[in-house]
């Protein structure tokens, strides 16, 4: 599957705070949290946003709580992926967990600028920025996690233990 | 090659494997999974999507509504109500009502809910906090706890361990918090990331229990999966006092410890002998620096409290910092007691007569301000000083508010001073 979208970069360090500041977590509402997704660490990314647009961060991104919130917002909120260096790793799990596609690409990373079109191959997990021929490569999920990717997340995968 | 007690806990609860090795995928029974008012809604609705008539084990699910609680407002209420349902329904023995709740993980380890050598899940960041009974705990997301709740596991990625050696004899005013800063002033946020921190040394030897639950707490703010303290005396002490109080479904428990050819990611030695208490300045917990370097840092809200630092020892240094003192008139104090049980000790002791005889606030448990949930949100430009564990942007309230993190004696001094300061300086 391929999507094409517009860059939004962060830097390193982003926390869920600022993915999904804790005064709306009253709600589980997605298309609720989706207005207020990333408005701590730009208060214009909601309106700005577009579906299929892609996120780009640094090293660590979605460090801090726990929230599902975090994820859940910036899916919902219509973004294809995130490209980060690196991930804090529960923020990588509950990605994963609930169905978010996510990329560790160092080189996409670094050059990627805000307001690039890009194009994801989220099967290959390939990044290609517009008028560029060479993909830049995301790092292979490991078997176990692909699995879980594929059911759709892991509650779907749960389902076939029923 | 021989095991750390982190793998030896993964590898004796870790189905279908008879050895593991750093890197592995692996899945996982849970002894203990844990959720709270603001992740286990979403848990709840993945659960009950699934269709399942009966949770895992209905002694081993703990459900407790800290964050928001007492309901802050309607959305707050209806979140909570979802806990409460859902417990009478599937007869989850540990839920907390307001009134028996407190934060999390002060609450569990304090009902003996979770003893050494168990592997704990907890849709909450800070569960890590109870690695210091030496049990493999663990923060994750809803949709694992979900996942726990019908299943019993859990997957987990084995971390590669580092171990932090403290040694030598903290002065007066330092404690746990101040170690666990200053070991993340030099690892950075992301320094533990994935792995597992291992507090050995001989200054964690004789560190009281709650001071440990302080340093494990935050093996999360150096991005670390666990923080771990091998069981020793004091921590047999503490799990059968609180086995005796409350008589949890919970007897026999294991005492893991590292073997000696164990295999460490990275070892760092901290003397700890001349450190001052340290004081992390906005906007990462990982900005400490010691206390003296802050000068003329005005405050205008302190709060004592917290599953960092919210137990009856950090309230007792607080009001043995504040006895017969006033605090400044242009600074106000919100101490919130963990629990009930610290509470009711706080009252007993004096300490709560000691806080609001000072011009403090002595209010109920609950996660309050920590978050920037309520009972005590920051207004733009406000400064606040936070025995919490996190002083992210907007953490405490208004996304041009500043959080300072410290421990508790810092916070009652800085609290009279109007200023950060430390104790002895008072
Ligand atoms: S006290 Fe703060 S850090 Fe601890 S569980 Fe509550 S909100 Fe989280």
């Amino acid at each position: 599957m391929k999507i094409k979208g517009k860059v939004h970069k962060f830097g390193n360090d982003i926390n869920t705070d600022e993915i999904i500041p804790a005064r709306y977590l009253n709600t589980s509402d997605p298309a609720e949290l989706a207005k207020h997704c990333m408005e701590d660490a730009d208060a214009k990314f909601p309106q700005k946003v577009k579906k299929g647009d892609i996120i780009v961060g640094g090293e660590n991104f979605g460090c801090g709580s726990s929230r599902e919130h975090a994820p859940i917002s910036i899916k919902a909120s219509g973004v294809s992926c995130v490209i980060a260096k690196s991930f804090a790793r529960i923020f990588y799990r509950n990605a994963i967990n609930i169905g978010l596609p996510i990329f560790t690409s160092r080189e996409a990373a670094d050059k990627l600028k805000s307001g690039d079109s890009a194009e994801v191959n989220l099967t290959k997990g390939e990044v290609t920025k517009a008028g560029n021929k060479k993909a830049f490569k995301a790092e292979v999920f490991p078997s176990f996690i692909k699995d879980i990717i594929n059911k759709g997340g892991l509650m779907k995968y749960a389902e076939n233990k029923k | 090659m021989g095991y750390t007690i982190t793998e030896k806990i993964l590898l004796a609860h870790a189905v279908g494997t008879k050895d593991i090795a750093p890197g592995d995928f692996i899945s996982a029974k849970v002894d203990l999974c844990l959720g709270n008012d603001i992740t286990s809604p979403i848990a709840i609705k993945e659960f009950r999507d699934l269709g399942k008539k009966k949770v895992f084990n209905q002694n081993r699910i703990v459900l407790v509504p800290d964050h928001f609680l007492p309901a802050k407002d309607m959305a707050s209420a209806n979140q909570a109500a979802i806990l409460k349902e859902f417990a009478e329904e599937f007869g989850i023995v540990n839920y907390f009502e307001l009134g028996q709740m407190g934060v999390e993980h002060a609450l569990v380890p304090e009902r003996g809910l979770v003893i050494p050598g168990d592997l704990m899940i907890g849709a909450d960041s800070h569960t890590c906090t109870h690695g210091a009974l030496g049990a493999f705990a663990t923060g994750v997301g809803s949709t694992d706890l979900a996942y726990a709740m019908a299943f019993g596991e859990c997957w987990f990625k084995v971390p590669e361990t580092i171990k932090l050696v403290f040694t030598g004899k903290p002065r007066k005013w330092v404690g746990g918090k101040d170690l666990i800063l200053h070991a993340i002033s030099d690892l950075g946020v992301s320094g533990a990331l994935y792995k597992a921190l291992e507090i050995t040394g001989d200054a964690i030897d004789n560190l009281p229990m709650d001071d440990r639950f302080s340093m494990c707490n935050m093996a999360i703010e150096a991005g670390a999966k666990n923080g771990i303290i091998a069981p020793d005396a004091i921590t047999e002490k503490y799990v059968k006092t609180a086995i005796r109080n409350y008589k949890p479904q919970r007897k026999a428990y294991k005492k893991y410890i590292s073997d000696k050819d164990a295999n460490y990611a990275e070892v760092r030695e901290y003397n700890v002998s001349k450190l001052e208490p340290v004081v992390a300045a906005p906007h990462l917990p990982s900005n400490g620096k010691p206390v003296s370097a802050f000068k003329d840092v005005k405050i205008d809200q302190v709060v004592i409290g917290s599953c960092t630092n919210g137990r009856i020892s950090d309230l007792k240094q607080a009001a043995a910092v504040l006895k017969n003192r006033k605090i400044h008139p242009n600074t106000r104090l919100i101490v919130i007691p963990a629990t009930q049980a610290i509470y009711m000790e706080a009252v007993q002791e004096g300490y709560a007569e000691t806080f609001v005889k000072a011009g403090g606030n002595f209010c109920t448990p609950s996660c309050g301000p920590c978050l920037g949930g309520h009972m005590g949100i920051l207004a733009e430009g406000e400064v606040g000083l936070a025995t919490t564990n996190r002083n992210f942007v907007g953490r405490m309230g208004h996304p041009k508010s500043f959080v300072y993190l410290s421990n508790p004696a810092v916070a009652a001094a800085s609290a009279v001073a109007g200023k950060i300061l430390q104790p002895s300086d008072l």
